[in-house]
């Protein structure tokens, strides 16, 4: 699926099956010499390009002891280079009226722009130039890492529900890389240093390290041109190491509770799935099992006639809010996952028995014709769904990419959906739905008394002023 | 995310540099009016109605227009949830139904295809003329509502939201949030939803929004459809004026929580007052984005924060204006103060040139990015047709923000903020804080 050299002899042409009037969206994809993968995807609906610069570094590259690198990295994306310093970065997308931010996750950190399309070579500059050439100052990243504490606690620390899923990750993956949170251990980023960062960036921040997606009204020849210029000179570093893919070993259920100040418990099952990336790399999961996962998900929770909504909130009345998830994009084996909070007067107890009936059917009752027809619908209209968002369809490419697919992937989805049957359903219940590599997590509602909220004693000393 | 757009945006604006999209208007003969876009490429279509019946309907009942529109999809004509919302889902289509505080949203995307579409309207169609409002599933819904309100309780941010209003807007229907209060949901009847439903889901409270692959005489054939479902009902009285703050309020609440949520909030616009462009560019330099001036003091050069800003609602009535942050308790005195000291400073001297000159650039260059998509057009047209709006406003709205000046700028700024006069909320671990407040600027 990588094609070394300059660029693909054609670009690929997807007919979107069923297109009606629409002409059909051209996908091109070309790579440079120095490894920087370039996808252009045309879609003149609007006067709009979405830029996304994708990096194959997230939070499970990283160890114990600098968990959080990848993100705080992210973070000091923004403050600046010998050319453009401070925030000129931001400054600059802003003048020429686009939007941009960041985003990390475990296995990626992206970049993205929304510019209207004349401005779009002002965007792909600034990209490169902090590709290769971030100052990294220790001051600002001082500040940065106090900036990044308060995201932590205010995503982690104070929201319970948050906290609870946090704790159950990391009891489920023991020995994965998924581990530890994106936003990293509050201990690792207390001893995190700038050297730390500036390892971090220099080793993974590299042209044969990313992905550049642009989707919008753009020509691809201009586009590839642009790339050529900005990125073209940029040395590829050597192969990146290959990551351990993490042991998913586990015998026996794990259980943990999470005491934390809330009104309101909690409830999260953690099944152990392989993903379509670990799927497709694993030669003993065959190729359809991530989809009939994903169809299992849809059966249980594909809108408010799905199973978990009919049957738990209305039906039995046993959860107030209830939904089941499948990471079918995770690099490594991720989860199949359940969470709810139980209806009032009913216990976390009666929720985790009302979702172990579902299960236990899904194990040995095949779906009824009418149930994967609605899911297969639903599949269908989201794919055309997703292209009303010049940023989703952007998404979509880097995120497969990102993985270690291609980004026809995407193209085969639905028709892989499509295919699935109710026996494929069962049997992957079956097979990943089971007690040995459950991790259930409860929280625990302690009371909201004022106080409980310092564990942490803060330290010594005000803010650094200047 | 490296910020949280704590958008309170339905207050932004449209397309500009290359025109946008042209919006086709037209009223209905019950004088409903239609705003549609079309939009051929993709075979969707987005259908909004925007009914006066958002939570400031609510009179004492403070969460029956939530708990009402919830329930809208829970039995129908006959049909059960499962029954009518498998006639949606079947087909791929979403049927939502949002409550805010000016107006409630029915929203509907589906396929174009016939069958599909078809399917979806009827569906849509059958509970907007008779919603059946189950009694078991009224009293299931409102106990959820609880539920939810109850998780609110665990959230310092939605805690201090709850202050904030209650502070704002006394004895006014926009002082409670949209999701209700605990007592008054506690004491909802079925009929007081039924009621609710026949009075405010009518054709002369709803106006209608239409994007995607049609052509302009189906979107006139199904809004009128529509809207012939509906009962012919009557307008509403206007909802009561509110009054500014002249004095400055603190509430203060222990939570148990490592950071303190600070809000700083003022009665601030309508969506008719003149100067809210001025008021709304000033907002954007003031505390909206990555380059505001409290990003820039708070978060760039302090560290204090992940997320500042500053936002404003523009309502029917006065609606609120709102600065907001979070920091580690010990530090929450000194962060109140420097928002204080920033808003001051830009009250009494308004932007730079430079500043507003980037402001405008960015406000007007950005405008293709509000409607690059059909679920963002439709969303922006049910805001414009619900107040009223004229359906050009994507066109004008842009130019009107190139002609904003310095002086109008802080003339909209000082006509509604003072800073002597704001309502400040902390909630967090107080005692934590071992700053010393000094007496404000």
């Amino acid at each position: 699926m990588s094609f070394p050299g300059a660029r693909v002899p054609a670009a690929f042409l997807v007919l979107l099956f069923l297109a009606p009037v629409s002409a059909p969206a051209a996908v091109h994809e070309y790579r440079l010499d120095n490894g920087l993968k370039l996808i252009v995807k045309e879609d003149r609906r609007a006067p709009v390009a979405c830029v996304q610069l994708w990096y194959k570094v997230g939070s499970s590259y990283e160890r114990e002891g600098i968990t959080g690198i990848s993100h705080v990295l992210e973070h000091m994306m923004f403050q600046g280079t010998e050319k453009n310093p401070d925030n000129a970065f931001s400054r600059t997308v802003s003048r020429v009226g686009g939007r941009e931010n960041a985003f990390t996750g475990r296995d990626y950190t992206a970049y993205y722009q929304l510019l209207e399309r004349s401005r779009l070579p002002v965007g792909i500059a600034l990209e490169a130039d902090r590709m290769r050439n971030l100052i990294l100052e220790e001051e600002a990243f001082a500040t940065e890492l106090e900036v990044v504490k308060e995201e932590r606690r205010w995503r982690v620390e104070d929201s319970p529900v948050s906290y609870a899923y946090e704790t159950g990750l990391s009891l489920a993956f023991r020995h994965s890389p998924y581990h530890h949170p994106v936003i990293g251990w509050m201990d690792d980023l207390d001893a995190m240093r700038i050297d730390d960062v500036r390892l971090w960036y220099r080793r993974w921040y590299a042209p044969n390290n990313a992905v550049l997606v642009v989707v919008g009204d753009v020509e691809p020849g201009e586009v590839l041109a642009l790339a050529r210029e900005h990125f073209g000179a940029f040395e590829a570093l050597e192969p990146l190491p290959a990551v351990r893919s993490g042991v998913l070993e586990q015998q026996g259920r794990r259980r943990a509770v999470v005491k934390r100040p809330a009104q309101v418990p909690y409830l999260f099952l953690f099944y152990k799935a392989p993903s379509l990336p670990s799927a497709v790399r694993d030669a003993a999961v065959p190729y359809w099992e991530p989809y009939a996962l994903e169809v299992l998900a849809g059966l249980l929770t594909g809108g408010e006639s799905a199973r978990l909504r009919s049957r738990l909130v209305r039906g039995q009345q046993v959860a107030a809010s209830v939904s089941a998830g499948y990471n079918i994009l995770a690099r490594l084996p991720m989860l199949f996952s359940f969470s709810g909070t139980p209806a009032r007067g009913r216990s976390v107890a009666e929720l985790e028995e009302a979702l172990q009936q579902e299960i236990q059917e899904l194990r040995t009752e095949l779906a009824g014709e009418d149930e994967l027809r609605r899911v297969k619908a639903q599949a269908e209209a989201s794919r055309w769904y997703e292209l009303d968002s010049f940023y989703y369809q952007a998404l979509v490419i880097g995120l497969l990419e990102s993985v270690g697919l291609s980004w026809q992937v995407q193209e085969e989805y639905v028709e892989r959906i499509r295919e699935v049957t109710a026996e494929q359903v069962r049997e992957v219940a079956r097979k990943y739905l089971q007690d040995d590599v459950l991790t259930v997590v409860e929280l625990e509602p302690l009371p909201l008394e004022a106080g409980a909220g310092r564990q942490r004693a803060a330290p010594e000393g005000g803010r650094h002023a200047r | 995310m490296r910020a949280r757009w704590s958008l309170l945006l339905l207050l932004c604006a449209a397309a500009a540099a290359p025109a946008a999209p042209t919006v086709q208007h037209w009223r209905l003969a019950a004088g409903v009016p239609v705003y549609f876009v079309e939009a051929r490429e993709l075979p969707m279509v987005d259908i909004r109605l925007a009914f006066d019946a958002g939570s400031a309907r609510d009179g004492e009942a403070k969460g029956l227009a939530s708990l009402t529109a919830r329930l809208l999809n829970e039995g129908a004509g006959g049909l059960d949830a499962d029954e009518l919302n498998r006639g949606f889902e079947r087909h791929g289509a979403q049927f939502g139904a949002g409550v805010r505080r000016d107006f409630a949203v029915v929203s509907l995307r589906s396929l174009s295809r016939r069958e599909a579409l078809r399917a979806s309207l009827e569906n849509l169609g059958l509970l907007l003329e008779q919603a059946d409002f189950p009694p078991a599933a009224f009293e299931r819904e409102r106990e959820r509502m609880l539920v939810h309100i109850r998780q609110r309780q665990q959230s310092p941010g939605a805690l201090a939201d709850e202050a904030l209003y209650a502070e704002l807007f006394p004895g006014h229907p926009y002082a409670s949030l949209p999701g209700g209060e605990e007592e008054a949901v506690a004491a909802l009847r079925r009929e007081d939803a039924l009621a609710f439903y026949r009075r405010h889901y009518t054709a002369a409270n709803v106006v209608a929004v239409l994007v995607g692959d049609l052509d302009r005489g189906q979107a006139e054939e199904i809004a009128a459809q529509l809207v012939e479902r509906l009962g012919a009902g009557r307008a509403l009285p206007e909802l009561p004026p509110v009054a500014a703050l002249d004095e400055a309020r603190e509430r203060r609440r222990d939570h148990p929580s490592t950071q303190t949520h600070i809000l700083l909030g003022q009665v601030g616009l309508r969506i008719s007052d003149e100067d809210r462009i001025a008021f709304f560019v000033g907002n954007h330099i003031l505390g909206g984005g990555l380059l505001s001036r409290l990003f820039q003091e708070i978060r760039e050069r302090r560290g204090l924060a992940y997320s500042v800003s500053s936002s404003f609602q523009a309502l029917r009535q006065r609606g609120p204006f709102v600065i907001g942050m979070q920091t580690r308790n010990d530090q929450a005195a000194l962060a109140a103060e420097l928002l204080r000291a920033q808003l001051a400073e830009f009250i009494s001297e308004g932007p730079t040139a430079e500043e507003l000159k980037a402001a405008k650039s960015y406000l007007v260059g950005s405008f293709p990015l509000r409607v690059d998509s059909n679920g963002k057009m439709a969303e922006y047209l049910s805001w414009i047709g619900f107040y009223g709006l004229p359906p050009d406003y994507l066109q004008t709205f842009p130019r009107k923000i190139e002609k904003v000046s310095a002086r109008q700028v802080r003339a909209a700024m000082d006509r509604y903020l003072d800073a002597q006069n704001m309502v400040t909320v902390m909630v967090g671990d107080l005692s934590a804080d071992r700053a010393e407040p000094s007496p404000a600027p």
